[in-house]
């Protein structure tokens, strides 16, 4: 029900998320989804992979400050209010989201979910019967 | 012109026997120390081997770590019934150096203080705002006592709390103060956009400035920006504190007081004594000190002796300005830091890998400190865990070191390890 994101401290400094991406590109490892984060000093890169273990383990080889974190990918309709609808879910069940990223292709779109509470919230998932994403999927989108 | 014009401007050769004189005594009382007593005895010297100045040579060198090493009272050479003060370095991290004073040094240490600022040409009339901290940092209290021993009216002002500084300065009528000069430009500025121009509005002709290295081009900054004469001095806490050398109104080096210290400059790799004009590591003995002499000190500082006579008639040494420490210690803001201080610190955060790097740098007017620290594999996906902390890392480091530094997390990897020994410092102040 839980796919693993990637998290990677990133300077901010020039050049350093093309260092990474490259890494990636270089093991031909596809990235499904990605965003950045950013304070004045320092960014966290967040990316979804084709093949987590084997970009998690490139990273590590290249000594990258990196983690796994677990977070939910929710596939929904691309159509007006199923982003409202489907967090709405999560919220009538009192869990908070800590952040979100959506991508969406032409008929469906995707939510990666980090909620303050991953237990409560796969428990929402099997209860509304939400469409997701497995670790499986991946190498698929 | 002269606060005590026979001893500052005696000739070379009465000065070296006022010296012999004085080196003998002092090596005399040293031997009362427990550790001078077991020096002495190791090496067979006694107060008979000095015969010339050439024999202190005989004598082996003191260290901040033999400071250390015999916390509290392990060189007192007095009862400590006979003692009425003590100062301590500001450094937290394992014992502290601290120094130890009878009535009779504190009186000789305030006229001292005293005779550097009649050189530079304040008198009983003048208004003395000293915006040094008080307490164990020397910088307050000593310029408190040279200042009163003057006859100036002195306000004890002590640090921080600008816009206070600046209300005491224009309704006391202050004209000079004492004052680090980093802090000095701050001042300056506040002042500006208070809309007082110090060169009008204020009675301000001189500053002390010292506790912190600082360049000419500083030097000349702090004089157009407050409308002063702005004079280097020297001091550390070992050799009492302010006043052990000053510039003169030809500010061309530091006149060292050869009645109260001898002055060797000595390479610090061989430890062989170089001639003049020559940089190395100052060594200090004191020659007027009764509660606690210390011998052939290592003051880790570099500088050299400028060669040639002083056109305002004093006979004591200059030194050239300060070029620097033989060992690693950082002066910042008048605080005294050892990088092991910071290192211990953050190698007990097991979120942080085990390289550094500290830069000092001047940004606007003021020196800061900037500690990049690499994260160890620990990594969270969490913004307000590694916001966290660095607020904690800030904390523990203030705490440890009496100021703020900036703290920036950097990716593994990311420090410059360079070839062997990593850098750990880098010190971009402008200085000489």
């Amino acid at each position: 029900m839980t796919i693993n994101q990637i998290s990677i401290f990133l300077e901010n400094k020039y050049g350093k998320l093309s260092e990474i991406l490259e890494l990636l590109a270089n093991a031909n490892i596809r990235i499904v989804a990605t965003t950045v984060a950013d304070t004045s000093e320092y960014g966290i890169l967040r990316i979804i992979v084709s093949d987590t273990q084997k970009a998690f383990s490139i990273l590590k080889e290249h000594n990258v400050s990196a983690n796994l974190t677990e977070v939910l990918a929710i596939v929904t309709q691309s159509s007006a209010g199923s982003f409202a609808h489907t967090l709405n879910c999560f919220t009538k069940a009192g869990i908070s989201i800590e952040y979100m990223y959506c991508f969406s292709t032409i008929d469906k779109a995707i939510m990666v979910l980090r909620t303050n509470n991953q237990e409560s919230a796969r428990e929402v998932i099997r209860r509304q019967n939400l469409d997701y994403v497995t670790e499986n999927d991946l190498a698929r989108i | 012109m002269y606060w005590q014009e026979e001893l500052e401007t005696m000739s070379r050769e009465n000065l070296k026997k006022l010296q012999l004189e004085r080196l003998k005594k002092t090596v005399e009382a040293a031997a009362h120390a427990p550790f001078y007593k077991k020096v002495f005895e190791e090496r067979g010297i006694t107060a008979d081997s000095i015969q010339s100045l050439e024999d202190l040579q005989k004598i082996p060198f003191t260290t901040k770590q033999d400071l250390r090493d015999n916390y509290p009272f392990g060189l007192v050479a007095i009862p400590l019934q006979k003692c009425v003060r003590l100062h301590s370095s500001s450094g937290t991290t394992g014992n502290p150096t601290v120094v130890l004073h009878s009535q009779k040094d504190l009186d000789e240490w305030a006229n001292q203080v005293a005779r550097c600022m009649y050189m530079v040409g304040l008198r009983d009339t003048d208004v003395f705002q000293n915006t040094s901290g008080y307490g164990m940092f020397t910088g307050g209290l000593g310029f408190q006592y040279g200042a009163e021993r003057l006859g100036a009216l002195t306000v004890p002002a002590a640090a921080g709390n600008t816009k206070r500084q600046i209300k005491f300065i224009t309704d006391f009528g202050t004209t000079c103060l004492h004052i680090i000069p980093s802090y000095a430009t701050r001042l300056a500025e506040v002042m500006y956009e208070m809309g007082i121009d110090p060169r009008r509005d204020t009675k301000l002709h001189t500053v002390c400035i010292g506790a912190e290295p600082h360049s000419e081009e500083q030097r000349r900054r702090i004089e157009q920006l407050l409308g002063v004469k702005a004079y280097n001095c020297f001091g550390m806490s070992e050799m009492n504190g302010p006043g052990v050398a000053f510039e003169c109104k030809e500010q061309n080096g530091l006149h060292i007081w050869e009645d109260n210290v001898i002055v060797e400059i000595i390479d610090p790799v061989t430890l062989e004594p170089l001639p003049e004009g020559e940089v190395g590591e100052m060594v200090l003995t004191t020659l007027n000190r009764e509660a606690m002499p210390l011998l052939r000190y290592r003051t880790r500082d570099l500088t050299c002796i400028l060669p040639g006579d002083c056109p305002c008639g004093r006979t004591h040494k200059r030194l050239a300005r300060f070029k620097g420490r033989s060992d690693d210690m950082i002066i910042l803001k008048g605080v005294n830091i050892f990088p092991i201080q910071i290192e211990k610190i953050l190698m007990n955060f097991k979120e942080l890998g085990s390289d550094y790097l500290i830069t000092i740098e001047t940004v606007g007017n003021s020196d800061e400190m900037l500690i990049e620290v690499e994260l160890s594999d620990l990594f969270t996906d969490d913004y307000s865990v590694l916001q966290r902390l660095t607020k904690e890392i800030t904390r523990q480091l203030k705490d440890e070191l009496l100021l703020t530094p900036r703290i920036r997390l950097v990716a593994k990897g990311s420090l410059p390890t360079g070839e062997g020994k990593a850098v750990r410092v880098k010190d971009l102040r402008k200085l000489c």
